[in-house]
């Protein structure tokens, strides 16, 4: 099956909602962890010929791509993500459950930071972590701004 | 006399901790080692009943400080067997691998002119040859590696010329632990007429060093992983060179007569530390390498290496771990990969089992393009490890491999 972005129901049929509610019944790492990674292997990833330069977030210890595309009449951004480490690729997932198919003011709006302490997982945006999902969050962020301005 | 891990761990205060909720297993010695309480009492005492700016002499705390500054100089030259004036303060090991490349190489290399490092190079002793050639027009030469990842000395041989001006190379590779050949590299080297440099950052916690024996122009080492504090590194030199050698920053304490026209250099090793200094960071670095030359050095060394012979054998019995630098001679670092496991998904997961490994390059980029390898896990091992942590760490990747 060919790879179209628009077919990336995240956001839409898991929302984000979805994800803190689940999120919030598992109270120990492992099965915590397991949910994200299990997550990260759900979404589809990008196919190698879009690994390009231009959709890539470097990480220090990992790598992210990301690909847009916005649909001007319905005012929506199509988000699709990928990594090389499954839990920076379940973490990427989270984020795509909160700004996939949403129109870019609503996106510019989202406060990520607030949404990934309410499931504590905040570290993991934490400029510390270099894992690449804040400059993701950030790129996504960017490119909202611009559409919506 | 037996070694007791137990009593010399005790006097390491932050290694009696839980993280997430486990014991703290610290296996990212190769990055910073930790402080002991001797170490962490000077730099306290410092501050509390000496502190003073150094060299000024006008007053009873900045001769104390002085004198506790410079005390630290002449404990690193012991510890190096080289003389006082030869040893200079540096922020670090990198710091002093650009003093050689700014005056040094900068300086002589001309168009034509090589300088040769390996592939297994820290990127501090990579980039700033790297740029010194790109601004002289000079070459940057580098030794391949075998496949147990150690340095292919036949290539070593054949690349080494009368163009080798500058020959620089890590004591032990960080990145995978490996122990290179170095006092017979740079005997090779220095034949060619090349000035040669030894990064021991990898080097001085495990084993002593003798920079005569070695008979090496520059060694250099950074003071956080040698037991000391952060901020704090040396610089060894050879007199003659750092005597010809102009200065790398100028402004206070360097100079010897400023007027608004020019100004003369003070005597070495002053003419190499512009500003007031590290002084904390020298004195903590003093106290650190005396409380590690009262231990016996011989059964650390031969701690750790039962430590790396245990890593070793429990990695080559776990299915699906493949061990990246398998060379004879190593330090105890243990690098590797997980079967369809990225390093970082891997350091996470030790992480929340209270396990600190690194992950990653290890700022070793072109190391890890040349293995055609996104990064590795590492696990390096220190004087206060035990070989229960060593099974710890085992036991936290069979759990890691459920999750992949």
């Amino acid at each position: 099956m060919s790879f179209d972005i628009r077919n990336i129901t995240l956001g839409e049929k898991i929302t984000a909602e979805d994800i803190a509610e689940d999120l919030e019944f598992l109270d120990d790492w492992e099965e915590r962890y397991r949910y994200i990674i299990d997550l990260g292997k759900q979404l589809p990833g990008l196919p190698d010929e879009l690994k390009t330069e231009d959709r890539f977030v470097r990480g220090c210890q990992s790598q992210v791509w990301l690909e847009t595309d916005y649909d001007a009449d319905a005012d929506t951004l199509y988000l699709a993500v990928d990594s090389d480490a499954l839990i920076v690729k379940g973490l990427a997932a989270i984020v795509l459950s909160a700004l996939n198919r949403q129109s870019p003011q609503a996106i510019h709006d989202y406060d990520m930071d607030s949404f990934f302490e309410r499931i504590d997982l905040l570290s993991h945006l934490s400029p510390t972590r270099g894992n690449g999902l804040r400059a993701m969050v950030a790129k996504i962020k960017h490119q909202a701004e611009h559409l919506a301005a | 006399m037996t070694f007791d891990v137990a009593a010399l761990r005790a006097q390491f205060p932050i290694l009696d901790q839980q993280v997430n909720g486990k014991p703290l297993v610290y296996l990212d010695n190769g990055a910073t080692t930790q402080k002991p309480v001797a170490v962490l009492d000077a730099l306290q005492n410092y501050y509390r009943s000496v502190n003073s700016n150094v060299h000024r002499g006008a007053h009873y705390l900045s001769d104390e400080a002085t004198g506790q500054f410079e005390g630290a100089r002449q404990i690193v030259a012991d510890f190096l067997n080289a003389s006082r004036e030869e040893i200079l303060w540096t922020k670090g090991t990198t710091e002093a691998i650009n003093i050689v490349a700014q005056c040094v190489a900068r300086e002589r290399l001309q168009p034509g002119d090589e300088v040769l490092i390996s592939t297994s190079e820290h990127h501090a002793n990579i980039v700033p040859w790297q740029q010194a050639c790109l601004a002289t027009g000079a070459t940057l030469k580098v030794i391949p590696l075998r496949d147990d990842c150690s340095l292919d000395q036949d290539a070593f041989e054949q690349l080494l010329s009368e163009k080798t001006k500058i020959f620089a190379i890590g004591h032990a590779s960080n990145a995978l632990g490996t122990l290179n050949p170095v006092k017979d590299m740079v005997a090779k080297a220095k034949a060619m007429g090349a000035i040669t440099l030894i990064d021991g950052a990898q080097a001085v916690a495990h084993f002593p060093v003798d920079v005569r024996d070695l008979d090496v122009d520059f060694y250099a080492f950074s003071g956080h992983k040698l037991f000391g504090p952060t901020g704090i590194g040396v610089l060894y030199g050879r007199r003659a060179l750092l005597e010809a050698m102009p200065p790398y920053q100028t402004g206070g304490e360097m100079i010897e007569v400023v007027t608004f026209e020019k100004s003369t250099w003070n005597q070495l090793p002053y003419k190499f530390e512009a500003g007031t200094p590290n002084i904390a960071g020298a004195i903590g670095l003093g106290a650190a390498i005396t409380w590690l030359s009262a231990q016996d050095r011989a059964a650390l060394e031969a701690h750790e290496n039962a430590l790396l012979a245990r890593a070793t054998e429990k990695a080559e019995a776990f299915d699906g771990l493949k061990i990246i630098g398998t060379a004879a001679s190593k330090v105890s670092v243990l690098s590797f990969l997980l079967d369809g496991g990225h390093p970082a998904d891997v350091g996470m997961l030790l992480d929340k089992q209270g396990v600190a490994v690194r992950t990653g390059h290890h700022c070793t980029m072109p190391l890890m393009d040349s293995l055609g390898i996104p990064g590795t896990v590492r696990a390096s091992f220190s004087i206060y490890n035990t070989l229960d942590e060593v099974d710890r760490l085992f036991e936290a990747l069979e759990k890691v491999k459920t999750f992949l």
